[in-house]
């Protein structure tokens, strides 16, 4: 399986995040047809890889989408479709679909991210806090048990649905997959006075990814 | 006025109530905003959380508004001096409604620090290792170039407010980098790195920028007197780095004759 369970920091206990990675999905069409009829099954992001840097892009889209879940500001109408408006440097939602979401006949590699709001085990939030007091067995069980089926549920579901290669979401698995031109392009990244000096190609992507991220952040400020 | 108590408790962020695998810690309490270390997605990943918490006294509509804006225009600054390759930390995430900014983390000490111990106890005539001094003082004179050459103005220019970030590539330890030179002096090392834009402006104007570096300079009166007589060198090296820079010493002039302030009001 290649599914994994994210632990961000400054997330919610009873958020859980999962994610993963398809190469050569042959089915983009059908995957995209179920998030236009809005079908509850496939509440899931779908993110076209070639336009992700790393795991530090995606996840930062990831913590923006979640905390808008939290502070309930979402402006798209779930976490999912938050974490593709969220990798946007707009407010466009619609071009954000279209550049970071899946899209019928291009969609390659794809990157699926489920985001899980599980019931609060616990009454008020400051008892989820790291300076919480051990569980009760049954707490603990019920920590412990449910994430796995639900991880193994979410995985069963997309291994059914998904017709691609399943790979882990490393970020050696997502550098080869990024087409930079046009990241490039959606991040203005080109004529960076900041990148202008930067000879080690490492050191330049580093402060592509930075330079991407911030303009995440800001939103078009 | 009124001192606030000793064991008067400060609410953190809701954000930094969630859990995180090492607890965040309060950095510095200023009168706007607090900063916070804490870690940003990744255990591995430090990032330093700067909170403007909500003012009682003002009414609750403009005291979001105001927060919002001020972080907003904080995060605004940073992005733009980054782009431009101004020595700043870089915004990793922001939810300006909820008043919080998240940012790089840069190691090292601020410069003050670095000066006061490179200056140590030493009696007043010593002057092994000044060419270091000379040398920061290059640096920071650099910095401000870059700043003001990108159209920002920092607003709060002091040596606490630069950070010396160690170079990422020290590990040729073996070689002719660390040799020859003393740990009194290796104090001097690194990148000068701005921090706190919480008062910085996007301005052009030469009056600001003289201002920007009077502050600077009253700074070091105030802070190392002994460093003062070299506060020539930041000016040359800023000349050097910012083309408009001989209009800005002009103004200089008069703001050092007047004081910070223009106008004698307030």
């Amino acid at each position: 399986m290649t599914l994994e369970k994210i632990q961000l920091e400054h997330v919610p206990s009873n958020i859980h995040i999962y994610a993963t990675l398809f190469r050569d999905v042959s089915n983009a069409d059908f995957l995209h047809s179920q998030l236009l009829a809005r079908n509850p099954d496939f509440e899931y992001a779908f993110v076209d890889a070639s336009s992700v840097i790393s795991r530090f892009h995606l996840l930062s889209a990831v913590y923006a989408a979640v905390n808008a879940l939290v502070t309930g500001t979402l402006r798209t109408p779930n976490v999912h479709s938050e974490i593709v408006v969220s990798l946007n440097t707009n407010n466009n939602i619609a071009d954000a679909y279209r550049r970071w979401g899946i899209t019928p006949g291009k969609t390659k590699d794809l990157i699926v991210v489920k985001v899980v709001v599980a019931p609060e085990v616990s009454s008020t939030e400051t008892t989820s806090s790291p300076t919480k007091d051990k569980p009760t067995t049954q707490e603990q069980q019920q920590q412990q048990q449910q994430p796995e089926d639900e991880q193994q549920s979410i995985w069963t579901h997309l291994t059914t649905h998904v017709k691609g290669t399943p790979s882990e979401l490393s970020d050696a698995n997502l550098a080869p997959l990024t087409d930079w031109p046009k990241v490039r392009k959606y991040y203005r990244l080109n004529a960076v006075p900041a990148l202008a000096g930067c000879k080690d190609d490492e050191e330049k992507r580093r402060q592509e990814e930075r330079l991407a991220v911030m303009g995440m952040a800001l939103k078009g400020l | 006025m009124t001192a606030p108590s000793a064991n008067q408790d400060f609410p953190p962020p809701k954000i930094l109530t969630h859990p995180s695998t090492s607890p965040p810690t309060l950095i510095t309490q200023g009168a706007e905003g607090r900063l916070y270390k804490t870690t940003h997605l990744l255990p591995t990943l430090p990032c330093a959380l700067k909170y403007r918490p909500p003012k009682p006294y003002r009414h609750p509509a403009l005291d979001a508004r105001l927060t919002r804006a001020r972080i907003s225009a904080e995060a605004k600054v940073l992005e733009r001096c980054w782009r431009e390759g101004v020595p700043v930390p870089a915004v990793y995430a922001m939810d300006a409604a909820r008043g919080w900014l998240a940012m790089e983390w840069i190691e090292g000490v601020p410069v003050r620090v670095g000066i006061n111990n490179f200056l140590g106890e030493g009696e007043e005539t010593q002057t092994k290792g000044e060419g270091e001094l000379v040398d920061l003082m290059k640096r920071i004179g650099e910095a401000v170039g870059k700043l003001h050459r990108t159209g920002v103005v920092h607003g709060d220019l002091t040596t606490s407010n630069m950070m010396l970030r160690p170079r990422s590539g020290t590990q040729v330890n073996g070689e002719s980098e660390a040799t020859g030179r003393d740990d009194r002096v290796k104090v001097l090392e690194g990148e000068v790195v701005l921090i706190d834009f919480g008062l910085a402006t996007q301005s052009m104007s030469d009056e600001d920028r003289a201002v920007d570096l009077y502050v600077l300079e009253r700074a070091f009166a105030s802070t190392h007197p002994r460093a003062e007589r070299l506060f020539g060198a930041i000016l040359d090296e800023y000349k050097t780095t910012f083309k408009k820079a001989p209009s800005v010493l002009a103004k200089l002039e008069d703001v050092r004759m007047r004081g910070r302030k223009r106008s004698m009001l307030g």
